[in-house]
């Protein structure tokens, strides 16, 4: 009798169909360690980040929009009539780190960030639960000196008054093919606050989910806890939306309480109030370029 | 239109030459797309592969006997057998080649098509011309003794 088997490249794992199985001759063999993907559409929960990574030479366009807020009411069409936007680029430097840049029209700001994946969580071939990445980003505000929102007559207008920068640590599992959830504890760091007690830094933590619905959509929603003495006029963040996917792109429509789209201005400067309406019907946009392909490897 | 392509170097396969059983069996993760996101839809949305991670095959050859494993030549075969996609059954009928090495070990390779739709694959009608409805796999195994 003589038997034949194969060996390719690296070889598969057990063979899963039971009785006589003639793959049941080559054994077990090693795959390499298979990371979770696919926690969540995209690489935003809404406004904040959320434990996805743009791929390895991919490129991200991201259009973010928020109209005005509801509560302007039929006049103001809802809010449709108002639009904030921000615009930008994400690339995927490799499997775990990722840069973006952006400009937002809320007060002229270009932010910029390096997100890394420390640990990522695993389906088989090791036992990591959880993923755990870290943002660093930073803004700054590029308004005319006469339009900044602490100018006045005669003060002097310094640079380092326009910065600010965030650092955030995300924590997250998929539990399941239909449910992530992730949170997403850090600090707020601006260097010109308004008022002698402000605080310029503010630990804040996040918490953001999505339950997936079928194949290509999503709900998402997302709350940011800023750990301060409450300030009349300024709230948590707090938004609620829909990601749905197509071909290259993922639409993601929200309810949110926040107009600015880059960390400092949603985690500490939201006003907007749920209960008086004062709710931006939103939308991100995010369509994928693949700029290189690198070779090999690809179960992420 | 985009090229959809996608390359599995991760297959496992057994012969027995004096049966003529065959056996093959791909891990879905492992095929390899130029783009990540393709890649991502791929497993995600159609071929759900965290259900169903692995295809399989086990059929017979047929014009291909253990006397003929030890010729070096290239042979001409008929295959049918199961074809497992996506949880689902159906049956297979194809050609293949069967090239015996001086050294022993069979280069064989085969053509064939698929309807993702007999797989229980289902593919929303917006999106649907944009995939084809049969769907072209090329094998190419390479046998070393057991």
């Amino acid at each position: 009798m003589t038997r034949f088997a194969l060996l390719a490249a690296a070889l598969c794992c057990t063979p899963v169909f039971g009785q006589e199985d003639l793959l049941d001759l080559l054994g077990e063999e090693e795959t390499g360690p298979v990371y979770t993907n696919a926690s969540f559409k995209t690489t935003r929960v809404i406004n904040g980040h959320s434990l996805e990574n743009t791929a390895h030479g991919v490129l991200d366009f991201r259009i973010s929009h928020r109209f005005g807020f509801l509560s302007g009411g039929v006049n103001e069409f809802f809010g449709l009539d108002n639009a904030d936007v921000r615009l930008g680029l994400d690339y995927g430097v490799t499997d775990r780190l990722m840069v973006g840049i952006g400009r937002s029209g809320f007060q002229k700001t270009v932010d910029g960030f390096a997100k890394y994946k420390v640990l990522r969580q695993c389906d088989e071939g090791c036992g990591m639960p959880i993923t755990l990445a870290v943002v660093a980003s930073s803004s700054v505000t590029t308004a005319r000196a006469t339009e900044v929102p602490w100018y006045a007559p005669g003060r002097q207008d310094y640079f380092t008054h326009r910065l600010s920068y965030s650092w955030q640590m995300i924590l997250g599992r998929k539990f399941s093919e239909g449910f992530t959830l992730q949170l997403s504890p850090g600090v707020v760091h601006r260097n010109l606050v308004e008022a002698e007690n402000d605080p310029n830094d503010l630990i804040n933590v996040g918490i953001g989910g999505r339950v997936k619905l079928t194949k290509r959509l999503a709900v998402n929603g997302e709350y940011f806890h800023v750990l301060r003495d409450e300030v009349p006029g300024l709230r948590n963040s707090l938004s609620v939306g829909f990601d749905i996917e197509t071909g290259g792109h993922v639409f993601q429509l929200h309810f949110t309480n926040s107009t600015g789209m880059f960390e400092r201005a949603f985690i500490t400067e939201t006003t907007g109030d749920w209960a008086d309406g004062d709710v931006h019907f939103g939308f991100n946009i995010s369509r994928v370029f693949t700029v290189h392909n690198p070779k090999k490897k690809r179960v992420e | 239109m985009e090229n959809i392509e996608a390359d599995n170097n991760k297959v496992t396969s057994v012969f027995d030459a004096s049966t003529g059983a065959v056996e093959f069996a791909a891990l879905i993760k492992a095929f390899e797309f130029e783009k990540a996101l393709m890649q991502e839809h791929f497993n995600e949305n159609y071929m759900e592969s965290n259900t169903h991670p692995k295809a399989n095959f086990k059929g017979k050859v047929s014009g291909f006997s253990a006397a003929d494993a030890g010729k070096a030549g290239s042979y001409s075969v008929d295959v049918a057998g199961d074809l497992t996609i996506h949880g689902v059954t159906k049956p297979l009928t194809t050609k293949a080649t069967f090239v015996v090495n001086a050294d022993g070990t069979i280069k064989a390779t085969s053509d064939f098509s698929v309807r993702p739709e007999d797989h229980g694959i289902t593919i929303p009608g917006v999106v649907r011309k944009n995939i084809a409805e049969q769907i072209k796999v090329t094998v190419d195994l390479t046998y070393a003794r057991m």
